[in-house]
């Protein structure tokens, strides 16, 4: 399995959305053929219409804000002992993270499309509080599904999305978490597909919402870009690049412009959620081993029985709680450009309590697995080794979890 | 030599009926009482439609759901689901069988080891919702040469030229979705826009019998006499979750229920 070199990895896909031959495609009823065959033509074509681009670039600009900051962690770094360390601060993001990226486009190709109603799914909460966000900016009825186990613990978002108009609807089957509320969510757009625009709110789906996500999140290593060759003149001769990886959005876009460099010179690696340390469940397919399957519309790696059951996850974080992974990463896992790991529950909420102890930054459960094991490896770089972490959601909406999990001074200052 | 599915429906228009199909969760709520069901209900329905349960189903409405979560929960798996239909289909009033599932099941067992235990099990046909045309061109070709029937999907949203190639490509029977919806839903769409419809698919494909499903229930089977056949699951999946609330015997209430929808279309 190889990446074609000048190619966007999104339009790396074949006649059937298929990358690498076996990863995405269109696993979904009939009923939503023509749906997706729509978008994948409004998008096909917009993707390369200027006046599109400016319009994106637009309200990326003045209503996102970007860029995010680009930050040097130095006592961090003091602390490590080793590479330098860095992040890129997404959840600087209108909203606090970077499910907006995603958002903001879904609504203006519903807009153009004439649809007066979006949905979506959320886990974390972030990209239903996003698109409820989005929703509300360009004047479009907004309708987030939920697992009703994510509702109770990430209620800041919950606020948030009711507060923008959204109506939340928590979703009761299964684990009653992200998976659940993906499911969901499909099954309300085969029944009001002719109305409702939908919004995978990650690199997950059938393939052209793989593709529209990417696209959108690729925001983040556009600027990143800009902003090494800024600080340091070039690209770094040895990068490190580290998110963590749920459904895989904020990876991707983290990564994407620097897909051609050699992994000599820029590393990837993700972190998935290894759940509790004491826990067989984890959300970790990649890390894991587990089998190629079938889950909401296209084929990946996915936590299941041996049967093709959907096995339950378990994360400390909602936002990485999902037991598939993005089409995408598969392909970069199996052509060997990304390396992937694991972050228990215990290592990422260690990492969070470093990284408030030295920085005034507040990374949300989701990125601290990523720096729990940036910090594990950055102790082994050498100083010359840039080490950037995507800092992809702030902790805002974990205060629940952390008051009860690490007591109240943790949360104080939120 | 006509196949069991196409003489099934040979039958139902020389008694100038519609043929019935019947949806039921495999396991549901027992491996032994859906086996049960089927047997019973069997003295009624034309082909019998068995669903393979799946947990992260992208189509199903909430009865077909529960049904399909209780059969999961209690434990039904893959070569338990076979055995219910080679166990059905040696008994006295063994009817065609059509599997409908999701893809990730057949994929996991094996497209070919699928296949080849369809056929130890007397399996007549498949219905996977989530293997659309063109994605599945390649296994219903195998389906075929297996003689087992694909059954083609067509919904509101398929487009003409869409339609005309998926009739081509299809075997004996294909399903026509009445509206969008997840099953179970409401019948949202007037009976006579449905028949146009179908009657547009009939025009195209006049040889292939054409089923409709989604929203038909007891109130609404007898709007659709004149068609090759219909098919009832949700109602069916919610009388069962009926009968366990009330601790009545899902496999008479169903008995009654399917034999009472035969009625309304002879």
């Amino acid at each position: 399995m190889r990446i074609k070199k000048g190619i966007p990895v999104i339009d790396q896909g074949d006649r059937l959305g298929f990358w690498g031959g076996k990863f995405g495609g269109n696993f979904v009823p009939e009923t939503l053929k023509k749906p997706i065959e729509d978008l994948e033509i409004q998008f096909n074509k917009l993707k390369n219409n200027k006046n599109f681009i400016r319009e994106r670039d637009k309200y990326f600009k003045n209503w996102i804000g970007t860029p995010t900051r680009f930050i040097k962690l130095n006592n961090l770094t003091k602390h490590v002992g080793g590479a330098q360390i860095w992040s890129k601060v997404v959840s600087d993001a209108n909203g606090g993270a970077h499910k907006i990226y995603n958002a903001t486009v879904h609504c203006l190709l519903a807009k153009r499309s004439g649809k007066k109603v979006i949905i979506g799914d959320t886990g974390a909460g972030y990209a239903g509080k996003m698109l409820s966000m989005a929703a509300k900016k360009f004047g479009l009825k907004c309708k987030i599904f939920m697992g009703a186990k994510d509702i109770k613990r990430q209620q800041p978002n919950v606020k948030a999305m009711k507060k923008n108009g959204a109506d939340v609807i928590p979703v009761y089957s299964g684990s009653q978490t992200l998976v659940d509320a993906v499911s969901e969510c499909m099954r309300y757009w085969v029944a009001n597909c002719d109305t409702t625009a939908m919004c995978v709110g990650s690199t997950v789906g059938p393939a052209i919402f793989v593709r529209i996500c990417g696209w959108s999140t690729s925001q983040i290593s556009r600027e990143l870009k800009d902003q090494l060759i800024n600080e340091f003149g070039e690209v770094p001769r040895k990068l490190k690049l580290y998110n963590c990886v749920g459904g895989g959005s904020s990876s991707f876009g983290f990564w994407n412009e620097f897909m051609d460099y050699d992994k000599k010179q820029v590393e990837f690696i993700g972190v998935e959620a290894g759940g509790p340390a004491k826990s067989k469940k984890h959300a970790a397919p990649l890390t894991y081993g587990s089998k190629i399957g079938i889950l909401h519309g296209a084929a990946q790696y996915v936590n299941q029985n041996s049967d093709g059951q959907i096995e339950e996850t378990e994360s400390i974080s909602a936002g990485l709680d999902y037991p598939g992974i993005s089409p995408l990463h598969c392909f970069l896992k199996d052509a060997k450009r990304a390396r992937y790991t694991a972050a228990s529950d215990e290592e990422a909420l260690k990492a969070y309590q470093i990284v408030t102890k030295y920085e005034n930054l507040r990374p949300s459960l989701e990125p601290s697995h990523a720096f729990s094991v940036a910090i594990k490896e950055s102790k082994k770089f050498s100083k010359d080794t840039v080490v950037i972490i995507n800092s992809c959601g702030d902790a805002y909406k974990d205060r629940g979890i952390l008051e009860k999990k690490l007591g109240k001074k943790y949360v104080k200052s939120n | 030599m006509l196949n069991q599915i196409s003489l099934a429906f040979k039958k139902a228009k020389d008694e100038k009926r519609p043929a019935l199909l019947t949806y039921t969760v495999a396991g549901d709520s027992s491996k032994k009482q859906s086996l049960e069901i089927l047997k019973e209900i069997s003295n009624y329905a034309d082909i019998l439609e068995v669903g393979i349960p799946h947990n992260t189903p992208v189509a199903d409405g909430g009865q077909i759901q529960t049904s399909s979560y209780r059969a999961i929960k209690n434990g039904i798996k893959m070569n338990d689901i076979f055995k219910i239909v080679s166990d059905f289909k040696k008994s006295k009033n063994s009817k065609p069988v059509i599997f409908m599932g999701y893809y990730n099941m057949i994929f996991q067992y094996g497209e070919n080891n699928f296949l080849k235990k369809c056929k130890k099990s007397g399996l007549d046909g498949l219905i996977v919702v989530d293997l659309p045309w063109p994605e599945n061109k390649i296994f219903s070709n195998k389906c075929k040469k297996n003689s087992i029937n694909f059954i083609q999907l067509l919904s509101p949203t398929t487009s003409n030229k869409r339609l005309k190639s998926i009739t081509k490509d299809s075997h004996d029977m294909i399903y026509y979705i009445s509206m969008l919806s997840t099953t179970g839903g409401k019948l949202k769409v007037s009976p006579k826009k449905i028949l146009v419809n179908y009657n547009k698919i009939k025009k195209i494909s006049p040889k292939k019998n054409c089923v409709i499903g989604f929203g038909i229930t007891e109130k609404t089977i007898s709007n659709f006499k004149n068609t090759d056949g219909l098919v009832v699951g949700s109602q069916i999946c919610k009388e069962i979750t009926r009968s366990l609330n009330n601790r009545q015997n899902p496999v008479i209430n169903v008995s009654k229920m399917v034999s009472k929808l035969r009625k309304k279309i002879s």
